[in-house]
């Protein structure tokens, strides 16, 4: 396996140095030169205007996958209730299945989960695999993904898809690793290549400043985790009124996977459960976010950006370098070394808007920045702006949402 | 009086990666400028030597040995010199044009074919992610290539001995505390501990240590089972995402700004009534 340079069409012009993070390119006599350093992640080839980059001698095996068959989503569930991501991925995949014209299903595993996970069927699923037993209770890594396995071992879905939740992204590596296929995180598209008839999957790197689009070659099924928030929940029917038994009227559509339980026993002890943390710290389940940052200036300020989140729905987020102030807990980080998020809305105060905080909420459908410095980067990226202080601005917006008084 | 020594083996994986801080895009072809970006340890893998040297100075009495392990181009040594600096014992390179363009799950079977020839290695520590994959599953999947279990996002080891340990995870909105039997496999979140700067005495050492280099050969890998040809996933397209420009600035006094933004608030259904 070899990259090579055109050296016939190549014009030495350098777009392809520019664009290589790695810095694996070098212009020598006039012609791009790649050394070891480079990672095949073919940026270059992408931004060259010649067409002079080529990756050859990549034994392109065909398989046989014709026995791989449909869309399958992988609803998570935490106690009995279905984390939402899974509602959206059922959405996105009735689009995938539609276009394959294939059967979209999904799986649940857990403890008394059935009621809740019957909701799939509204947003356009086909059919329903249940894992239902005791030894569920706790979501656990190990045990789970013998449980994935085993039920993609048995109906072979072509795709699978599943929340890129924390615990999704060390379970479903897990799972394709036992499967032996590969696996794209954190995904924010998915599209299915109508000619190939294979799934597209693009995800953010480098925090989101570039986008890639990845295929899985040679091995079943396409596997991918997707960032929650980013599809959408989409009702496709009613739901069964309140007299009907509501697992009842899907009857026919729901396979319960019956599992042999002495071989289910965990290799982790989990000890505990602290839930205690404080009330609103899944900051990513939240469609608004009102974050400080060091221009908040102290963790006594903090309940003024609740109070605001509380009055909008929302919750607290922060930026690094208020969390290492100590004025609020780590879980409430946004940003790269922090949680990534999605929300509709995202209030960012004192917050000046360095890279690594924009790698974590810059997706967020409408940004509302509120910093003192018009210079600030955060105004780059935000959808309205104002310049003022924030001990001025938000007090007032509380009082304005409280009293509803027009101010002028 | 004899003591039986326990011998505790610590692999830390870790990545070199561009820092992203500098990485800029240029306007007019809205494609990334790479031009002088530094190359830094992973972030999250400075937790993680810092967390095994910890265990390392914890369990004092026993014979802890830490090794830091890096997959990449000849330069990542650079990385490991760090860690040696901040009190790993050695460090492996694993280098080879071979294993370039490797996806998590070739990743994960070239550092687990490095860490079955270190021969009982305890416990494998990673970062939660990286910056420039940003995946989190070179660890569950190199767990699993090596059969054993996986915690990730731990936020405290909590007891620690040859054959077992206690310890935190932190999930989205809980904490979890697991036992687990060693040889085992963690990967940790930035609250775990504050890593430590060089001492000087590091300094030297890092300087002068020797770092061995293993190539596809003295893995015993397979050309078509690491790098890009090992790969299960493949880049079919890169391209740099729209930034938006059309910020609006909300202007006039702060009673005005505030008003306008009660406005937008309630165009966007978050506020009933006037
Ligand atoms: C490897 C690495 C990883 C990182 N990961 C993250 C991460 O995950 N998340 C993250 O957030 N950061 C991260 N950082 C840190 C990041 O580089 C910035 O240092 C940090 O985001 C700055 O936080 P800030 O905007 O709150 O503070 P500052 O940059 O200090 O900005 C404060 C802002 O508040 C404004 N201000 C002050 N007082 C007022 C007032 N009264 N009214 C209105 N505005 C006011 C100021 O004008 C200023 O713009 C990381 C850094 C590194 C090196
Ligand atoms: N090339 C590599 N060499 C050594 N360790 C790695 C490499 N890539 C990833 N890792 C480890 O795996 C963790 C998760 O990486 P990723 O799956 O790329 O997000 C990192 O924090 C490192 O600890």
């Amino acid at each position: 396996m070899e990259i090579k340079v055109d050296e016939k069409t190549c014009t030495g012009c350098g777009l392809c140095k520019k664009v290589c993070l790695y810095d694996a390119i070098e212009i020598v006599n006039g012609k791009a030169a790649i050394n070891e350093n480079c990672v095949f992640c073919g940026a270059c080839i992408e931004a060259c205007k010649f067409k002079s980059i080529e990756i050859t001698g990549l034994a392109e095996e065909k398989k046989d996958f014709s026995d791989y068959k449909g869309v399958c989503i992988y609803l998570e569930a935490n106690g009995n209730v279905i984390a939402d991501v899974g509602f959206e991925l059922v959405s996105e995949g009735r689009k995938l299945a539609d276009k394959l014209g294939v059967e979209l299903s999904a799986v649940v595993i857990g403890n008394g989960i059935k009621e809740s996970a019957v909701e799939a069927f509204q947003y356009g699923l086909d059919r329903l695999h249940i894992l239902d037993s005791p030894v569920f209770s706790n979501n656990i890594d190990d045990i789970f993904a013998k449980a994935l396995v085993q039920m993609i071992h048995k109906y072979k879905p072509d795709i699978f898809l599943a929340g890129a939740t924390w615990f999704g992204r060390t379970l479903i590596p897990k799972v394709a690793a036992i499967l032996k296929t590969g696996l794209t995180a954190d995904c924010t598209g998915l599209a299915i290549d109508e000619e190939k008839k294979i799934l597209l999957q693009t995800r953010p790197t480098f925090g989101g400043n570039i986008l890639a689009t990845i295929v899985t070659r040679n091995a079943r099924p396409q596997m991918a985790t997707v960032r929650p928030h980013v599809m959408e929940k989409k009702m496709v029917t009613e739901a069964p009124g309140n007299s009907v038994d509501k697992v009842d009227c899907y009857k026919g559509r729901i396979e319960y996977i019956k599992i042999d339980e002495s071989k289910f026993k965990s290799k982790y002890k989990l000890l505990g459960i602290d839930k205690e943390l404080d009330e609103k710290i899944n900051i990513t389940d939240y469609d608004v976010i009102v974050s400080g940052g060091r221009g908040i200036g102290g963790s006594e300020k903090f309940p003024m950006l609740k109070e605001l989140a509380d009055l909008l729905g929302g919750v607290v987020g922060a930026s690094r370098a208020a969390v290492d102030s100590g004025w609020i807990s780590y879980p409430h980080q946004v940003g790269q070394t922090g949680k990534t998020v999605n929300p509709k809305i995202y209030i960012a105060c004192g917050i000046s808007g360095a890279i690594q905080h924009l790698a974590g909420m810059q997706t967020s459908d409408i940004i509302i920045a509120i910093n003192k410095d018009p210079g600030a980067p955060i105004f780059k990226v935000a959808n309205y702006g104002i310049v003022g202080d924030i001990f001025e601005v938000v007090p007032m917006l509380i009082k304005r949402l409280k009293n509803g008084e027009s101010l002028v | 009086m004899y003591r039986q020594v326990i011998q505790i083996k610590i692999a830390v994986c870790m990545k070199q990666v561009p820092g992203t801080m500098e990485i800029k895009i240029d306007p007019e072809t809205n494609t990334l400028i790479r031009e002088g970006i530094e190359n830094i340890i992973n972030p999250f893998d400075s937790y993680a030597i810092e967390e095994a040297v910890r265990i390392k100075e914890r369990l004092a009495d026993e014979e802890v040995e830490v090794i830091a392990i890096t997959m990449g181009p000849p330069q990542s040594a650079d990385i490991l010199r760090e860690s040696i600096s901040v009190g790993a014992d050695s460090a492996i390179l694993l280098s080879d044009r071979a294993f370039a363009g490797a996806d998590t799950w070739a990743t994960s079977t070239t550092i687990a074919k490095a860490i079955n020839k270190l021969e009982d290695c305890r416990l494998i520590i990673l970062g939660k992610q990286t910056v420039d994959g940003d995946t989190g599953q070179v660890g569950p999947e190199l767990a699993q290539r090596l059969n054993i279990p996986f915690i990730g996002y731990v936020s405290s080891i909590l007891e620690i001995n040859r054959s077992k340990m206690k310890i935190k995870r932190l999930m989205e909105d809980r904490y979890e505390t697991f036992e687990i039997n060693l040889p085992a496999a963690i990967s940790v979140v930035k609250d775990i501990n504050i890593p430590r700067v060089p001492s000087l005495r590091g300094k030297m050492k890092a300087k002068t240590i020797e770092i061995p280099v293993w190539d596809a050969k003295k893995l015993e890998a397979d050309e078509n089972e690491v790098g890009l040809a090992g790969s299960y996933t493949r880049v079919v397209k890169i391209f740099t995402p729209q930034i938006k420009h059309d910020t609006r600035m909300i202007e006039g006094t702060a009673d005005e700004q505030v008003e306008e933004l009660h406005k937008i608030l309630k165009e966007l259904n978050l506020v009933s009534g006037s």
